[in-house]
């Protein structure tokens, strides 16, 4: 029996199972009209009914369906021939592969023999078995539990706060998905950059002046001894940062005051959407903006004026990630604004002050915490920014605060580490994970100030 | 929250009405012909004018409210009020919440002029000067015309620079000294001096509700106004604090006039001299307060100060 199948039938007994835990809690008062002699609602006995008929029929089905191939593999090698037994972890991999690929009709490497043709059939036959050992196993379980629990109901059974526990149970899981994802991101990070770290050392990595990544492949290859120095990077990131929070801030800030306290209502109508829509536009087709459009424009018009421009110039990335940040420091920025409670509004207005010096003297101060927290959470999404700088930032890590120059940022060169062919075990791919590493830690950081930044600032105003 | 405010007032009286024509017919089921009876139609049926009674006059007028109508979109909040606002007194506005009392106190300072959908005609004159007129600033106007909000409201800086705020943004200190001697004269006359002498670096936010209140009262009159609006300045404190703010309404009427709405008919009765009642934005009744407690024109007075309505 296919599993699809099963799980369809498990809801189908659920679903009877609530059917008939609902009707028998009202059986047992005598009626709909003696519900409220029920301790829950009749639904809640029903839920409560189908919960047992279900979760421990699924948790079983969940176990043997995790175990099952390792079961079988097992079985079908003790039933090999013992010279077979005897062969290295290697060859038995390749051999259980290919048992399992006749089994399932796909194309095997070497030729098919009797033996292995035996073997096929074993396995097919045991997972067959397994299959209607599964089902009869967890339908089987799915009516004792519908069983059991039908037969606890009770009018005083509290069917509602166990049901309610089980629904508390599946929040928590469900927020812990989120949570042990970033955990098993970190983790695999971590381990990849420690690899890293036994091949170059950290202080190497951390304060060196020179990155260039090509190591070399054979021994001997010449011109590529590898160096790992991330500070060029880090320089690369913070230049083009500070560029684009150059234009981001003012701007934003400016729309936001601009939008929160001077446009009327039809205005701000239509100009907040449409910032929203700058927001949703993909990062990759800034970064097309930026190479084709930004860039030469910035070349052009750097010749104009007689100053020399690289055509990838981390000034042209800037601007357009600068462009792109603008959205989140003006949204953020209002809802500073907006937080402002309108007594203060109206205390300095009522105290006969004009709309700019309620704004700079009161509104301003009193946003200001939220405004700051904004804009950290602005200057991590700008470290973190990859396609835009990956388009117009160049590769070359010069190590330059000239923004006319073409530098690269750390996103850029774990793109170009890690597009391709790669081989896992040297030191070049391996520097992805340990710059990854350091962006993540960075960004982390920032990310904890600005929320708590931003916290302690809403506590003051609830 | 206005709505149900105003068909309650309407339902209780409504039903009230007639029990009180026929007294001598107990038991008899309650009548259902109060429908025609009920809404606004009701005051006219029971004879009641729409016009002010008692007297909109007073001897020594400073601010004169002549025929104001606000519109708050299609919403018509205040219908044709006419008021005098003397000098050296204290007038109360009373009312059911909704009745319009607190629209009327904005409009005297051009505070409504923040929302979009306000629309005030009329006109309402401070010292014989429009203050709708297009030449007057109502930045200017509201340092003249100063106001106390009913949730204290001091900015989230030291109590001095609270107090300082407004002298410094009309330029009335030359220097330090003169600012400093600004502040504490503020603060002296707001009765809050003695408690925060030692602390005018702290937070005006860490102080006590009720010295709040006091501290937005002295960032009133350091800007030295001639009038001062307060909206419900009492309703978030406890009966000490208002106890306080009375007394310091009673001291500061020998200087400015204070126009107050409050919700608490002791507190008109204890601090006013005259008293105006406002009922689904008219402005039913204005008399002197002992008149207005002890013999009210008004059937709708009554029943406020009474206790039927609101």
């Amino acid at each position: 029996m296919q599993n699809t199948t099963l799980i369809l039938l498990l809801a189908g007994m659920a679903a009877a199972a609530f059917y008939l835990g609902r009707s028998r809690s009202l059986a047992l008062v005598g009626g709909v009209s003696n519900s409220a002699m029920l301790h829950s609602l009749p639904g809640y006995y029903g839920y409560f009914t189908a919960v047992w008929c279900l979760l421990p029929a699924l948790a079983v089905m969940l176990v043997w369906v995790l175990a099952e191939p390792r079961v079988v593999i097992a079985l079908v090698v003790d039933g090999l021939a013992e010279s077979q037994k005897n062969l290295s972890a290697g060859e038995l991999n390749l051999l259980v592969n290919n048992i399992r690929n006749l089994a399932a009709g796909d194309a095997v490497s070497g030729s098919v023999d009797a033996s292995l043709q035996a073997a096929a059939d074993r396995y097919n036959a045991l997972v067959g078995v397994s299959r209607w050992m599964l089902a009869g196993l967890v339908l089987g379980i799915a009516t004792l539990g519908a069983l059991s629990a039908w037969r606890r109901i009770r009018p005083d059974l509290r069917a509602r706060n166990r049901v309610e526990r089980v629904i508390e149970y599946l929040l928590i899981a469900a927020s812990s998905i989120a949570i042990l994802t970033t955990i098993g991101i970190v983790l695999s990070v971590l381990f990849e950059a420690l690899r890293f770290f036994q091949k170059v050392p950290f202080t190497e990595f951390l304060f060196g002046l020179n990155w260039s990544p090509q190591t070399a492949i054979r021994a001997d290859q010449v011109g590529s001894s590898g160096s790992f120095g991330a500070v060029p990077l880090f320089a690369g990131t913070l230049l083009i940062t500070v560029i684009a929070m150059c234009v981001a801030v003012p701007v934003g800030l400016m729309t936001a005051i601009y939008l929160a306290e001077y446009s009327s209502n039809r205005v701000r109508a239509i100009a907040k959407p449409l910032l929203e829509i700058l927001a949703g536009i993909p990062t990759v087709v800034y970064g097309f903006f930026a190479a084709l459009t930004v860039a030469p424009w910035v070349r052009r018009t750097g010749e104009a004026l007689g100053i020399e421009v690289a055509s990838e110039s981390a000034l042209a990335a800037g601007l357009v990630m600068g462009i792109m940040i603008i959205p989140l420091v003006s949204s953020l920025s209002d809802d500073a604004i907006h937080a402002v409670p309108s007594s203060m509004r109206d205390g300095a207005l009522g105290l006969g002050s004009t709309r700019s010096e309620t704004m700079t003297r009161v509104i301003l101060p009193a946003a200001l915490p939220g405004i700051v927290g904004g804009i950290l959470l602005a200057v991590s999404r700008a470290i973190g920014e990859t396609m835009i700088v990956v388009m117009a930032a160049g590769l070359a890590a010069n190590l330059t605060a000239n923004p006319f120059e073409a530098v690269t940022t750390v996103t850029v060169q774990i793109v170009t580490l890690l597009v391709g062919d790669q081989e896992f075990d040297s030191a070049k791919t391996l520097a992805a994970f340990a710059l990854g590493l350091v962006l993540f830690v960075m960004t982390l950081c920032l990310n904890v100030v600005g929320l708590s930044v931003v916290r302690k600032y809403r506590e003051q105003y609830e | 929250m206005t709505m149900p405010g105003m068909s309650e007032a309407e339902v209780t009286h409504a039903q009230q009405a007639p029990t009180d024509v026929e007294p001598e017919r107990p038991s008899a089921p309650p009548p259902r012909r109060a429908a025609p009876h009920g809404e606004r139609q009701h005051v006219r049926v029971s004879g009641l004018s729409d016009e002010t009674v008692g007297d909109i006059h007073c001897d020594n007028p400073f601010m004169v409210a002549r025929n104001v109508n606000v519109h708050y979109g299609e919403n018509h909040a205040i219908q044709d009020v006419s008021l005098d606002i003397g000098k050296e007194q204290v007038i109360a506005l009373i009312g059911p919440s909704g009745c319009g009392k607190s629209t009327f106190l904005r409009c005297l300072n051009r505070m409504n002029d923040s929302i979009e959908s306000a629309r005030v005609t009329g006109s309402i004159s401070l010292d014989g000067q429009d203050i709708y007129s297009r030449d007057l600033d109502p930045v200017a106007l509201r340092a003249r015309v100063g106001m106390v909000f009913q949730k204290p409201n001091p900015f989230p800086k030291s109590i001095y620079d609270n107090v300082a705020y407004g002298p410094r943004i009309h330029g009335l200190a030359a220097d330090r000294a003169e600012l400093d001697d600004i502040v504490h004269t503020s603060l002296e006359r707001a009765g809050l001096l003695q408690e925060v002498k030692d602390r005018l670096d702290e937070p005006g936010t860490g102080l006590s509700g009720g010295q709040q209140q006091r501290l937005c009262i002295a960032r009133t009159i350091a800007v030295n106004p001639e009038v001062i609006l307060m909206d419900e300045p009492c309703s978030a404190l406890d009966p000490i604090a208002t106890a306080r703010i009375e007394d310091l309404m009673d001291e500061l009427s020998r200087d400015y006039a204070i126009v107050i709405v409050t919700h608490s008919m002791q507190q008109a009765a204890r601090v006013s001299r005259r008293v105006a009642y406002f009922h689904l934005g008219r402005l039913v009744e204005v008399d002197d307060t002992d008149r207005i407690f002890t013999n009210p024109q008004h059937k709708l007075t009554e029943d406020y100060i009474t206790g039927r309505i609101g």
